[in-house]
């Protein structure tokens, strides 16, 4: 699936300065925007860092809920290779293990690829370049087995390494839910999931899964700091007050190798900031974000976005964003026809469908904000 | 090999050859193609560089090419992504230094 020397998979010409629409990131969102885009005829270039397609559905084993148009009950990998085998028999262009560095003047991008800088030129970007794990400060919170709980995820998913022996997992999103059951199954200890506000910020079903597993979840609770002299041996907590004040007294310490945090992501905005797009902050939609109407359109008519960069969300959403971009795209450079219009039609019903529930009420209101 | 998940409910881990590289001139073995910090993790290696300032450990953070928390000396080049950069046999691979040195 890797292809080496900057040479594009599934492409016949060594052309780099004429796509129609260039999608910056292979997660979700950023592969329904292509494929959509696609099937409309347009000419379409995927890039993408990573050695394959898929994001971070490739480290997601657990099954995914929703009706049957968001893949209910398929596990995210499986999603993954859903969207690349789709990728490949539309004969989309793809760059892998490829890197956009910059965003210049005359709307070229700079790529890297293998110590190789070279331009990709669009008539429309498509940015679905995700969201980075936010960082805690607490003292040694910089030690080696402070992680990214999705980090965690990653090595023992991807790769198969076993990441640690115990650990203590720091919020309960649906993140901090479901990656300790995932140490569970690959033969970890968890200590413990530890959460400030009172109570528990992801879905239900996870918070049971884990419970009956026999995790406890620790509401109003703070770490306050890791101990170890060259790597984390363990962990203290402490209970929180009403004005989330550390309670005296109240601290304990928990025996672990591991600090997992999973506190939120923050969208990856940098090369939007290049493109002069305006960018606000809305904290409900994760923080920075890229302005962008209800047709994924940033403040500039030739960039789009989608995904995790537009909102901190789920896959389920990131997967429509994706199709309303990839179609929105398209009629900006052609027409309107019927099929692009019923693909916006359809992905926004699913979208409010989905966006009804009182879990999406924050990012209603965000949007809200984003658009007043 | 020890370090790495053998049995799991889910997942089936398909790996290339083993290979032999470096760790601060001490011979290991890795799987071929798993990223260095991967790798390293599975050999117990934890504390990939020192900060520059503080001569703090430092381990990764993020492991999907994001934070920068992973770079060390690759074959005499200082930050590299170790994270992402997949594992070769013979290569070199050393604990950076604040900044790292080029060699």
């Amino acid at each position: 699936m890797t292809n080496d020397k900057g040479q594009i998979r599934n492409s016949k010409t060594s052309k780099l300065l004429n796509f129609d629409i260039c999608v910056v990131g292979g997660g979700p969102a950023g592969l329904e925007a292509g494929i959509v885009a696609k099937e409309l005829d347009a000419n379409v270039i995927i890039i993408d860092d990573n050695p394959v397609l898929g994001g971070q559905l490739i480290k997601q084993t657990h099954k995914f809920f929703g009706s049957k148009a968001h893949y209910c009950g398929v596990r995210g990998m499986d999603i993954a290779k859903i969207l690349t085998d789709m990728v490949d028999e539309l004969k989309i262009d793809v760059l892998n293990n490829a890197t956009v560095v910059g965003y210049y003047d005359d709307d070229t991008l700079g790529v890297l690829k293998e110590d190789k800088l070279f331009p990709i030129k669009a008539k429309i970007y498509i940015f679905a370049a995700g969201a980075s794990e936010n960082m805690l400060v607490f003292e040694n919170s910089d030690l080696p087995g402070v992680y990214g709980a999705g980090a965690v995820q990653t090595m023992m998913n991807v790769y198969g390494v076993v990441p640690g022996k115990r650990a203590l997992v720091i919020g309960s999103g649906n993140i901090g839910l479901i990656v300790p059951y995932q140490l569970l199954q690959a033969g970890v200890e968890v200590a413990a999931i530890i959460e400030i506000l009172d109570k528990i910020g992801g879905y239900y079903v996870h918070a049971a899964k884990i419970k009956r597993a026999g995790v406890p979840i620790y509401l109003r609770h703070t770490i306050i700091q890791a101990k170890g002299k060259d790597c984390v041996e363990a962990a203290v907590i402490t209970q929180v007050g009403d004005k989330f004040e550390n309670l005296k007294g109240t601290e304990k310490t928990i025996e672990c190798d591991m600090i997992l945090i999973a506190i939120g992501l923050s969208p990856l905005c940098e090369l939007l900031y290049q493109a002069g797009c305006r960018i606000d902050y809305v904290p409900e939609l994760g923080g920075n974000v890229p302005y962008h109407n209800e047709n994924m359109m940033t403040s500039k008519s030739h960039i789009f976005v989608c995904g995790d960069l537009a909102c901190i969300e789920e896959a389920s959403t990131a997967m429509l964003e994706g199709k309303i971009a990839g179609a929105k795209a398209y009629e900006t450079l052609y027409k309107e026809n019927k099929k692009s219009n019923e693909i916006i039609v359809q992905a926004n019903k699913e979208l409010a469908t989905i966006r009804s529930s009182p879990f999406e009420a924050r990012i209603l209101f965000g949007q809200k904000r984003l658009r007043s | 090999m020890k370090g790495y998940i053998t049995e799991h409910p889910i997942l089936e881990f398909k790996r290339d050859k083993k290979v032999k590289f470096y760790f601060e001139d001490k011979e290991i073995e890795g799987y071929e193609g798993l990223p260095i910090a991967a790798v390293l993790h599975a050999a117990g290696i934890r504390v990939l560089s020192i900060s520059e300032r503080y001569n703090r450990p430092r381990g990764f953070f993020c492991a999907v090419g994001k934070c920068s928390s992973c770079l060390m000396e690759v074959d005499g080049n200082p930050n590299v992504m170790v994270c992402m950069e997949p594992l070769r046999s013979g290569m070199r691979v050393r604990r950076q230094k604040g900044k790292g040195q080029k060699q």
